[in-house]
């Protein structure tokens, strides 16, 4: 068999973060508008990679996803050994700026799911002039925390295995085997600890239900698009952020759930490329929808 | 039909091996009758019907009879389609000693998925 190879390129970029260096692997693929996917908590940029394979998308859209310090390829930065990781708001946008403007990102539409979906959300509040659209998975204004997080990360119990298992059922039933379980495998391969610090900003630090009203769609649109099996951030807390911000379109998934562009790629897609294309008409005022 | 859950679990041999460090006794609960369940090395030793007088177990799974029902549906809807959704809503209490039923979470959940009902095309 010959062997294929993708048109992912990936990098590692050196730089300064909150004012420690640090070693971030980035990838990419495709030309034109850039497209910055953002990966849930305890994850990483891989679970992008339908997206950067797939020509629709690649053929107009510059497709980024890095991993976050801490995650995949990226390292903690020195120090890390003595340091509990905690993932919070102010960190988390400020780590997106930057590295959108190490890569000279000019006003990419930026995409993220969960914790993602989350930043994205304090990005459209915050930071609307930095980009043309803005796309949130997965995105909520709070999560409630439903379990025991030490269970994420003590000595006697398997991190890899028990961050998987916590999530598997975030995954729609409809999810091929392959999609799957290599949407699980990323939360495996997680550090020790990680999950559990990014959790931190998502049901603690990142709560922004007090502020999400205050997003102006005329200064950048947003979309929300939701899977229906999820549970973390379900189809309710995205209907209720989307309903308190005029101009916000959302879109419930049917049959996908957490992990829309891992799980599912194909399903996936027959929800963004419609949004990608309203993007690509440019000027238009988003126009509100109803859950399908 | 609780009681299908040694033959299912043991005749599937990863899972049972995915199991072999766990040996626990545990509650089920569904609705107002108990079942203890005892699991040996991954294997499902035995499979009782309440009601006790004096059950010693290390955690308890309690959710009414309807949500078991739905979970066990041959095509959940969602938020009754997995063990993380349940507690989620509230409608599963998982309680006691929860190290095992943690440290082994994707046993558990595939264990009890073992009672769905077969599938049908979606």
């Amino acid at each position: 068999m010959t062997a294929q190879f993708e048109p992912v390129i990936g990098r590692y970029m050196n730089l300064d973060l909150f004012g420690r260096p640090h070693r971030i692997y980035v990838e990419e693929a495709g030309e034109g508008v850039p497209l910055l996917c953002l990966h849930t908590a305890g994850s990483d940029g891989r679970q992008y990679r339908a997206l950067m394979n797939d020509a629709r998308i690649t053929a107009n859209h510059r497709v980024i996803a890095f991993d976050m310090p801490w995650h995949g390829k990226s390292s903690p930065p020195e120090g890390w050994h003595n340091e509990e990781y905690q993932l919070s708001s102010v960190q988390y946008t400020t780590m997106i700026l930057t590295i959108m403007d190490a890569l000279g990102l000019d006003k990419p539409i930026v995409m993220g799911c969960s914790i993602g979906g989350r930043i994205v959300l304090h990005l459209a509040l915050e930071h609307p002039e930095r980009f043309s659209a803005i796309i949130g998975l997965q995105a909520g204004a709070h999560v409630d925390p439903y379990y025991d997080l030490n269970f994420l990360h003590r000595p006697d119990v398997h991190g890899g295995e028990v961050c998987a298992a916590i999530v598997s059922g975030l995954v729609g039933p409809d999810a091929s085997d392959r999609d799957r379980w290599e949407t699980l495998w990323h939360y495996m391969q997680g550090g020790p600890g990680v999950f559990k610090g990014d959790l931190y900003f998502y049901k603690l630090d990142g709560d922004i239900r007090g502020r999400v009203a205050g997003i102006d769609t005329s200064l950048c649109p947003l979309f929300l698009l939701s899977g229906e099996y999820d549970y973390s951030c379900t189809p309710e807390e995205t209907l209720a952020v989307a309903r308190s911000i005029p101009g916000c379109e959302v879109q419930i998934m049917k049959g996908l759930g957490h992990f829309p562009m891992s799980e599912d790629p194909a399903k996936f897609l027959g929800y963004l490329l419609p949004v990608l294309e309203r993007i690509a008409a440019a000027g238009k005022t988003p126009r509100r929808v109803v859950r399908s | 039909m609780i009681e299908m859950l040694a033959e299912r679990v043991n005749s599937d041999a990863m899972l049972v091996k995915r199991g072999r460090f766990l040996s626990t006794t545990f509650l089920l609960e569904v609705g107002p009758t108990p079942w203890l369940v005892v699991v040996a090395e991954g294997k499902i030793a035995s499979v009782t019907r309440g009601p006790f007088v004096m059950p010693s177990w290390t955690f308890a799974l309690r959710a009414p009879e309807n949500e078991w029902q739905q979970f066990w549906a041959a095509r959940p809807l969602p938020g009754h389609h997995d063990l993380m959704a349940l507690i989620k809503r509230r409608a599963l209490k998982a309680e006691g000693d929860l190290h095992p039923f943690m440290a082994n979470l994707r046993y558990f959940k595939e264990a009890l998925v073992k009672l769905r009902a077969e599938k049908v095309a979606a």
